[in-house]
């Protein structure tokens, strides 16, 4: 720091000190800083590939030892040499459909209103609270999901729903493993839409605000309503950002563990015949039997799963992304 | 509405469209949106309030001063001191690692690297780390740590935190530094000031709000983060010792708050969840609280 005083105070001039810069170490600073920051942002790529890596080494025993099986038989029962993950699955896709069919409605409609309906003041503070719950652990939902969502839903919509027409449509009917409806692979779903629903509002809102204010006037100016011009224009507009909002979520909720955890019911061994029926997704499976597991292929099969929903993240991310290169070309270049 | 043109040619005049129906459609979708909206906010001001109304009953100065209890006979005394400073400690040392790292490598992307092939690779493995679920990561720290040395460690879940931790600091030093002016960082080194004075002197310190934000949302965010601890630093019912050892922070299973309360409201005795829901409103407090802060701390700071 001394250079600095130096030339910005000292006697010689500017000349002279810029000549002092390029002669002293001054000169050994920049390739050091810039060496330093490159090995800093290759750590960040490096760790990516240690992760897969690390992944796939420790659940060789399980890959080499266990094999397609994993994927195609539904039984977890590791004290009987069964490792299959088929319930799992279902149940991780089955909890990820009903938070979507939930949640990106709901986060299109309030991202809407926050940009075009209200006061921007309004829609600021709104937006900052949203914001901000998106900051609220998974553990927290988990645990209003066990003891007050489980409760409400086995209590009262569950033996409603029951009595209704719906009750004998199946994928309602309840199936053979079903235990009261309160601890299902629904609570699950609901609790991680609203898990979900803040990531996917705060992105569209930011998309639906790119939308050139010109551009909506004119079709005011045409005569349209508000809704036409939020569905002909803004979301048009907007839509591949918003599809890469939903990709967000949709990632979230496949990968989120603490919430679905506590509440999914934890049946390792049956498929879920209806959305009543208690279940199991990867990540929960993970979190609940880990420090179960004894023998080496219980880890080494444990570790496999965490590898199997690491790829299934990774294919919905490329997914969104060619989709939005395609977009991008068809539309234009917008991003 | 596209084939108005068309028809209009056909028939000599436009189609007509009543805007009755299309006003009712309009009047159904801005009050259907107000209601969802509602809902939500509703939905997430009832979490807000259960955590609150349960929580509080848990607050007291042992929960604050006291260990976790040992005999599920306990129905007072008892608290979580323990397992809030195993947080506290697992959650600074994650920030020792990957803050400094991930600052550095955010420089790189946007003053280095900016647009060549490597940066843009870095990019892109970050966007992707960014979205693996944080039990994943849970699982690479024990398979890169507590498996290797035969037992847990808060150390490993401090790996595991300032692994999800990395990329998102150094997303958001990019994208901070990128919004500081390039006039700055032309007059900077029109001055004659080396680079790397340039970019921490001058650019940092004019987005340092930013920085300071990034870095603090990203140390709250990983500090309520339950699954990445459930096999790494596990839990325990005593105080950490010290660094080494069966009980210190690198020897063994360190008490967590999160992990606490996983075990806790998981447990039958109604004395141990009311302790969770008490560790549920000190993560909300803590996490909002600190949100707040830093939004009017350094609200200039979001400009750039």
């Amino acid at each position: 720091m001394s250079t600095q005083t130096e030339y910005l105070a000292g006697p010689a001039g500017p000349r002279d000190a810029a000549k002092a810069a390029t002669r002293g170490r001054l000169r050994l600073g920049d390739p050091i800083f810039r060496v330093i920051a490159t090995i800093c942002g290759l750590i960040v790529a490096v760790s990516m590939f240690g992760l897969t890596a690390v992944l796939i080494v420790d659940s060789w025993p399980a890959i080499t030892g266990v094999g397609a099986k994993m994927l195609t038989t539904v039984a977890w029962e590791p004290s009987q040499g069964q490792y299959g993950a088929l319930a799992a699955l279902v149940g991780t896709a089955l909890s990820t459909i009903v938070a979507m069919v939930i949640a990106v409605p709901l986060a299109l409609v309030i991202a809407l209103l926050l940009v075009e309906l209200v006061h921007p003041t309004v829609g600021r503070v709104v937006g900052t609270a949203i914001e901000m719950l998106a900051a609220i652990p998974s553990i927290i939902f988990g645990m209003v999901g066990l003891f007050v969502v489980v409760p409400w839903l086995q209590a009262t919509v569950v033996p409603w729903l029951l009595n209704t027409p719906l009750g004998k449509v199946p994928g309602i009917k309840p199936g053979p493993s079903f235990a009261g409806g309160g601890l299902s692979v629904l609570t699950a779903g609901i609790v991680l839409a609203f898990m979900v629903l803040p990531f996917i509002t705060a992105v569209s809102r930011d998309v639906l605000r790119m939308v050139p204010q010109v551009t909506k006037e004119a079709g005011y100016g045409m005569g349209s309503t508000t809704w036409e011009v939020l569905r002909k224009i803004s979301l048009r507009y907007a839509n591949s950002g918003i599809v890469g909002a939903i990709f967000i979520g949709l990632g979230r909720a496949l990968g989120e563990t603490m919430a679905v955890a506590f509440i999914i019911g934890s049946v390792y061994n049956v498929l879920p015949h209806s959305l009543l029926d208690p279940g199991t997704t990867i990540a929960s499976l993970i979190a609940n039997t880990f420090s179960e597991a004894t023998s080496k292929l219980d880890v080494a099969a444990l570790i496999e799963l965490g590898l199997i929903l690491f790829l299934i993240t990774l294919a919905f991310q490329v997914l969104a992304q060619i989709w939005l290169r395609r977009v991008q070309r068809t539309t234009g270049g917008r991003a | 509405m596209t084939t108005t043109v068309a028809q209009a040619g056909n028939t000599g005049q436009m189609r007509r469209r009543p805007v009755a129906g299309r006003k009712l459609v309009d009047r159904l979708v801005k009050v259907s949106s107000w209601i969802a909206a509602w809902f939500g906010i509703f939905v997430m001001g009832f979490l807000v309030y259960e955590v609150i109304k349960r929580g509080i009953v848990a607050i007291n100065w042992d929960f604050f001063t006291q260990p976790t209890p040992q005999d599920a006979t306990m129905t007072s005394g008892g608290g979580m001191a323990n397992a809030i400073v195993g947080t506290l400690v697992i959650t600074l040392c994650a920030a020792l690692m990957a803050i400094p790292t991930g600052f550095l490598g955010g420089v790189y992307l946007a003053e280095f690297g900016r647009n060549g092939r490597v940066a843009t690779m870095v990019r892109m493995v970050a966007n992707v780390i960014m979205g693996v679920p944080s039990i994943v990561v849970g699982v690479f720290a024990f398979g890169i740590i507590v498996k290797p040395v035969q037992h847990y460690s808060g150390f490993a879940g401090s790996v595991a935190l300032a692994f999800i931790m990395l990329p998102v600091m150094a997303r958001t030093t990019e994208d901070i530094l990128n919004l500081v002016p390039n006039e700055l960082r032309e007059s900077g080194l029109a001055m004659g000031a080396p680079r790397w004075k340039v970019t921490l002197g001058v650019i940092c310190r004019a987005a340092r709000g930013g920085l300071i934000t990034g870095a603090t949302l990203a140390i709250v965010r990983v500090a309520g983060e339950t699954a990445p601890l459930l096999f790494t630093a596990l839990s325990s019912p005593y105080w950490m010792t010290g660094l080494f050892g069966p009980g210190g922070f690198f020897g063994g299973p360190v008490a967590n708050l999160t992990k606490t309360m996983f075990d806790f409201s998981g447990s039958p005795y109604s004395y141990w969840v009311q302790l969770a829901w008490g560790g549920a409103l000190v993560i909300i407090v803590a996490v909002l609280g600190m949100n707040i802060l830093v939004r009017l701390l350094f609200q200039r700071g979001k400009e750039w």
